[in-house]
């Protein structure tokens, strides 16, 4: 019983605070790094640095009236949004964000992140659909195509990862990693394929066309305000947290650091997840860098990419690393 | 407490794909599929098979059900179109190929002695390994032959909607 409810707590504080929290503070991020960018200042006048910029964001976002429009269908419109927030919450669950912390530690580990956020995509598109408008719809199916070609690619780029562990499950990877050096140095272009493909799979520049104020005005959350909008806006931002959790966890060594070992107990723990923040921060800045840096693509050249580059340049990886395992275990 | 969340997942699974053969939104009905695909899922949990469990929140709920509610959202049916395939003929064909089915089924678990298991005596089921061994060591010409099958199946709806060749 002390377990089930260690466990329940330990997922209320992470999806219920830790997150959201995250998720908050890379609102403000975006918005006062593109300002220095672009020779601004940004949102400076609430709390220091205006830090409780989103707090303010939030209050606004639900004293705002709700409106739900006369054409919509109803049920649906208003699941969307929950659906869309969600899977982004609980694919977090499997991510060792320190030692020994991760909320579910399956042996199937990564494979669980791959399938809940493969669900995703439902909120997305019902979304597009309820909302009964062209743009929307459109907007709604543009999203999920780009998903659902950018999950292959995802996908095969971090097999080669388990071809060299051996294992699923994340904590072993993070291990292997410790005994044998950080992965992403064994295989830069998987990591690379897994860079650009969690961009596309969380809709962010370059590749945000799901929203294409020219062309589809906000896309699928056209017709979305108030908190069922902030929700959406939210699962994004989680979708990016996870995306570079992973990016740490099975290619940069997650909580552990090279050449140190890390003292025992909970000291060792905290340390342990003061590091994965680090790391992680840099990923999630890495996020905002390139969105404020780069122009975006043209949809057909999006699907070029995901389908005629990187699908077959991961399959190649994966073919040129089985062999690579099958030499080591011949010369053994 | 496994058994309680045996039941919970039984009825997640039957009461859906009850709801999703008698929506008749298309919508509707492949929300409540992707819905019942994910019971499934936590059955396999219950039993121990954590990797055909993830396999089928993957393959069916996130992706098939994701192509079949794109095909659904973009035709846009509406009540009037549906007309043409009902009607009794519809009804009783449905189901005696679902009786049928239903029968090939309970016969194949019969003679393979699936029915006789106990709940949680066979081992490590539906584990990375004991999934990909069989896949690819023992079976593998049949399962290249049927990954073909499907390869041929897309090729001819590629051709079917290419109105030109060129």
């Amino acid at each position: 019983m002390t377990y089930v409810l260690g466990k329940l707590l330990h997922i209320v504080i992470v999806a219920g605070a830790v997150l959201p929290g995250v998720g908050a503070v890379m609102v403000w991020a975006e918005r006062r790094v593109s300002a220095f960018m672009q020779d601004r200042l940004g949102p400076n006048r609430v709390g220091p640095a205006g830090l409780l910029q989103p707090v303010a964001d939030l209050l606004k976002f639900i004293f705002k009236e709700d409106v739900i429009p006369g054409h919509v269908n109803k049920t649906l419109y208003v699941l969307a949004p929950v659906m869309s927030l969600v899977p982004a919450l609980v694919a977090f669950c499997v991510v060792p964000y320190a030692r020994g912390m991760a909320i579910a530690d399956v042996n199937v580990g990564i494979l669980l992140v791959f399938a809940i956020s493969s669900i995703a995509v439902y909120g997305i598109s019902i979304g597009g659909w309820a909302s009964n408008n062209k743009y929307s719809l459109l907007g709604g199916v543009r999203a999920s195509a780009q998903m659902i070609s950018y999950e292959l690619a995802l996908g095969l780029s971090v097999v080669p990862v388990f071809l060299i562990v051996g294992d699923l499950n994340m904590e072993a990877i993070v291990r292997w990693q410790k005994e044998n050096g950080w992965l992403v140095f064994w295989l830069f272009p998987a990591w690379v394929i897994f860079l650009i493909s969690s961009y596309a799979e969380t809709n962010r520049l370059p590749f945000d066309l799901p929203e294409a104020e020219t062309e589809l005005v906000a896309g699928y959350h056209t017709e979305y305000s108030s908190m069922k909008f902030a929700l959406f806006f939210l699962a994004e931002y989680i979708h990016m947290t996870t995306a570079s959790a992973l990016s740490v966890a099975l290619f940069f060594g997650g909580y552990e650091l090279p050449f140190v070992t890390l003292p025992q107990g909970v000291w060792g723990t905290v340390l342990s997840g003061l590091i994965f923040f680090a790391k992680m921060s840099f990923f999630l800045f890495l996020f905002i860098w390139v969105r404020w840096t780069l122009p975006r693509f043209r949809y057909d050249q999006l699907m070029k990419l995901g389908w005629k580059i990187l699908l077959p340049a991961s399959l190649a990886i994966i073919v040129l690393t089985a062999g690579g395992v099958a030499l080591r275990e011949t010369l053994k | 407490m496994t058994t309680l969340f045996f039941w919970i997942f039984a009825v997640v699974v039957a009461g859906s794909a009850l709801l999703a053969i008698t929506r008749r939104n298309g919508v509707a009905a492949a929300l409540w599929a992707a819905s019942s695909f994910i019971g499934i899922a936590g059955v396999f949990v219950l039993l121990g098979a954590y990797f055909l469990a993830v396999v089928e929140v993957l393959v069916y709920a996130g992706a098939i059900m994701v192509l079949f509610l794109f095909v659904i959202m973009l035709l846009n049916l509406r009540e009037a179109d549906l007309k043409v395939v009902q009607g009794p003929r519809m009804h009783v064909g449905g189901a005696i190929l679902g009786a049928l089915f239903l029968a090939a089924l309970v016969w194949t678990c019969r003679r393979s002695g699936l029915f006789d298991v106990p709940v949680g005596a066979g081992g490590p089921i539906g584990e990375t390994g004991t999934v990909a061994a069989p896949l690819f060591r023992d079976y593998v010409l049949p399962f290249e032959i049927v990954s073909f099958l499907l390869l041929a199946a897309m090729v001819g709806a590629v051709l079917l909607t290419k109105r030109r060749l060129s």
